[in-house]
């Protein structure tokens, strides 16, 4: 049997990182910011948006018509203004997203049986939430014309079943909260930092302080110095792990739906990769500022931005879409989302789960050859 | 190939050769180092000492010619050389981050060394390098000469029979020179082969056996009386005198100079055939008109051999 001798390697490994404040603060203090700062901040829902009325009809059909607007969580009313000159300067100053202006003849053309109109002014500047805002405006109309149309008949003795109603039911992630979606993303974020800046950083530092050439001049082999320098990183990371899942249970109860056995495979599956990104990096830098670098423009960024973390893919250019499928975090967050949210086992993401095992195969291949002969010869 | 293996030496090298594409950073190297001497390795900067020094240990492959450290080829099995070496940087390379015992430890730990010998040899580490009472402070606390001796101490935990220690005097101050010689040759004494690179020249003088690189390759290599002797020949003088740039460029036309090197103030002169070397001097710099101070014959110190090897060898 071939004996590891790994104890000194990984035992010095974590004392220096108690010791040192950055290692520390980047193994445990950005995943906590991080949890805090998207479950809270980086907040997707639309709600309670700013709505502005000028109801020149003053009837009470149309503060009808107002209530059954405002009576959704999604808008809420603030101004009701006295003449249309003052809704400009609400939107303007960004005081309101949605302004309505109800003509005089609102009630007397609806009561007539006749189309009347509502003039509806949304803030397009910041375009997602312009379009959940019509969306929204969109369905409480419609909502509120088919009651009218309703009442209209049934006064006139006809009973009128509409031919198609909508009823939405979400799966998943029903309350439709940004968190839940959100969340099982942020792994894939976090553990490629904590993994790739760690373990380059780790081992670029050796090499600037000379102690790779006492290592290399020493009896140990090259796969037990690998070994020694990687295993405490992934130990860490898989804690990071388990510190994200609960505090996403506690703070934005994000419960694991499906098997954590599986979860727990996949984070590895994944980190492993990451450990091998962070050794051809070491392999290249000389420094550790130019392996942080390095560490950030190749992990950090394109997992946030081309993972489908916050941004969807399949909206990007198709330059973009291409490059995204090298990031192993994007595979990643389809298989961590489908085991939290849906509960779905291993055949529906077997092809990601096989991509994630050929780039941690690749990226620890080729690090650990060359860097085995960096270290051998 | 290296048939030979004579129990006496702990480093054997034969035709020893590294090139780095067109460049040959060490040129077809010969030479044995006995066990248990002190074996000075000298060369100006970016002569192939580092180079020849990583091959020793295993760290660089040669590209043809070989050698024996202990006994194992390098080139062939490595791995066993590392085990019975200890090799020590000019960068002292200990953790900064890690306390004097945390460091040692880890050494021992790499080394393999079993808890008990561990324990007994951390002990001789930390009276070995004065720091009793210090164990449990941080690495980066230490002064330069303090650091020094703790690499050594980690660098030999495992009490290897061959020391290899590249420029372990640089950066630190004279006391800590002189304390860490005494080191080195209670080593010595203690059996153990020490193979040392220096730049300083009066630290070569302490070396049993001095071997001279330059340019690859190896111009020089005996005791240093051995060496000095190289200059029976030559008579040389010491001149201090008003201008010394003027006075060089004026002696190095006469036909009995040798060479002429700057020492200090002063310059060195090598002459060759003449009855009264100081008389000839001080009637060719008064013919220039440079004033003297004081000639005076010296016997030759390294310094005067190098230079006078190295001139030689440009001049080929």
């Amino acid at each position: 049997m071939i004996h590891l001798n790994i104890g000194p390697i990984i035992r010095k490994e974590f004392r220096q990182i108690r010791r040192d404040r950055r290692a520390l603060g980047i193994l445990i203090f950005l995943p906590a910011f991080m949890l805090v700062m998207v479950g809270y901040a980086l907040n997707f829902d639309v709600k309670h948006l700013a709505v502005a009325v000028y109801d020149e009809d003053k009837s009470s059909t149309s503060r009808d018509f107002v209530a059954g607007m405002v009576q959704s969580e999604y808008f809420d009313l603030r101004y009701a203004v006295k003449s249309k000159q003052e809704i400009d300067p609400l939107l303007e100053n960004g005081d309101a997203t949605v302004a309505f202006v109800i003509p005089n003849d609102f009630s007397r053309l609806l009561l007539s049986g006749k189309e009347a109109r509502v003039q509806v002014l949304i803030d397009g500047s910041n375009s997602n939430t312009a379009s959940i805002a019509q969306g929204y405006v969109a369905l409480a109309v419609q909502d509120y014309s088919n009651k009218i149309l309703v009442q209209w008949l049934e006064k006139r003795g006809k009973h009128l079943e509409l031919p198609i109603t909508i009823e939405p039911k979400l799966w998943y992630n029903p309350d439709l909260k940004s968190a839940k979606y959100l969340i099982p993303g942020l792994f894939g974020l976090i553990l490629m930092i904590v993994t790739v800046i760690s373990t380059s950083l780790s081992i670029v530092r050796e090499k600037e302080q000379g102690t790779m050439e006492q290592l290399k001049t020493s009896p140990l082999w090259s796969n037990e110095i690998i070994l020694g320098k990687t295993i405490p990183y992934l130990l860490i990371s898989i804690i990071a792990a388990t510190i994200i899942m609960i505090f996403g249970w506690l703070l934005f109860d994000v419960s694991i739906k499906g098997s954590i056995p599986l979860l727990y495979g996949a984070i590895i599956l994944f980190l492993i990769g990451g450990l091998g990104q962070g050794m051809l990096i070491s392999n290249i830098a000389q420094t550790q500022q130019v392996a942080f670098i390095m560490s950030v423009f190749s992990s950090l960024l394109p997992s946030f931005l081309l993972s489908g973390f916050v941004f969807p893919i399949s909206s990007m250019p198709w330059v973009l879409q291409a490059i995204s499928n090298v990031i192993p975090a994007k595979f990643f967050l389809v298989v961590v989302r489908s085991i939290i949210l849906k509960g779905v086992g291993l055949p529906a993401f077997w092809e990601q789960f096989i991509y994630l095992f050929l780039f941690a195969l690749i990226t620890i291949g080729i690090s650990t050859i060359r860097l085995q002969r960096e270290l051998s010869r | 190939m290296i048939q030979e293996r004579n129990d006496s030496y702990a480093v054997v090298v034969e035709g020893l050769t590294k090139t780095f594409g067109p460049f040959t950073a060490v040129d077809d190297m010969h030479f044995k180092v006995r066990k248990g001497e002190i074996f000075g390795f000298l060369g100006p900067n970016g002569a192939g000492k580092s180079t020849t020094i990583r091959m020793l240990c295993g760290l660089l492959a040669p590209t043809t010619g070989g050698a024996m450290v202990g006994g194992y080829d390098v080139g062939k099995d490595p791995d066993s050389v590392k085990a019975i070496i200890g090799y020590m940087s000019q960068r002292f390379s200990l953790y900064d981050d890690l306390t004097v015992e945390q460091n040692i430890r880890f050494y021992g730990g790499i080394y393999g060394l079993p808890g008990s010998r561990l324990e007994e040899r951390k002990s001789w580490a930390i009276e070995m390098a004065g720091l009793k009472g210090k164990a449990g402070s941080l690495t980066r606390t230490l002064s330069g000469g303090w650091k020094q001796r703790l690499a050594l101490g980690c660098a030999i935990l495992h009490e290897p029979p061959i020391v290899f220690l590249d420029e372990p005097t640089g950066g630190v101050d004279p006391v800590s020179r002189r304390n860490f010689w005494d080191l080195i040759y209670a080593l010595s004494s203690a059996g153990t082969t020490v193979f040392v690179t220096t730049h300083y020249l009066d630290e070569a003088e302490h070396c049993n056996t001095i071997g001279l690189i330059y340019s690859g390759r190896l111009i020089a290599f005996g005791s240093p009386t051995e060496l000095k002797h190289k200059l029976d020949q030559y008579k040389i003088l010491e001149v201090v005198c008003g201008n010394p740039v003027d006075a060089m460029d004026a002696l190095q036309t006469q036909p009995w100079v040798v060479e002429t090197s700057i020492f200090g103030s002063a310059f060195h002169v090598s002459t060759t055939g003449l009855q009264d070397p100081e008389e000839s001097i001080r009637s060719e710099l008064t013919r220039q008109g440079i004033p003297v101070d004081r000639i005076e014959g010296i016997p030759p110190s390294l310094e005067d051999v190098f230079i006078h090897l190295i001139a030689e060898e440009d001049k080929q």
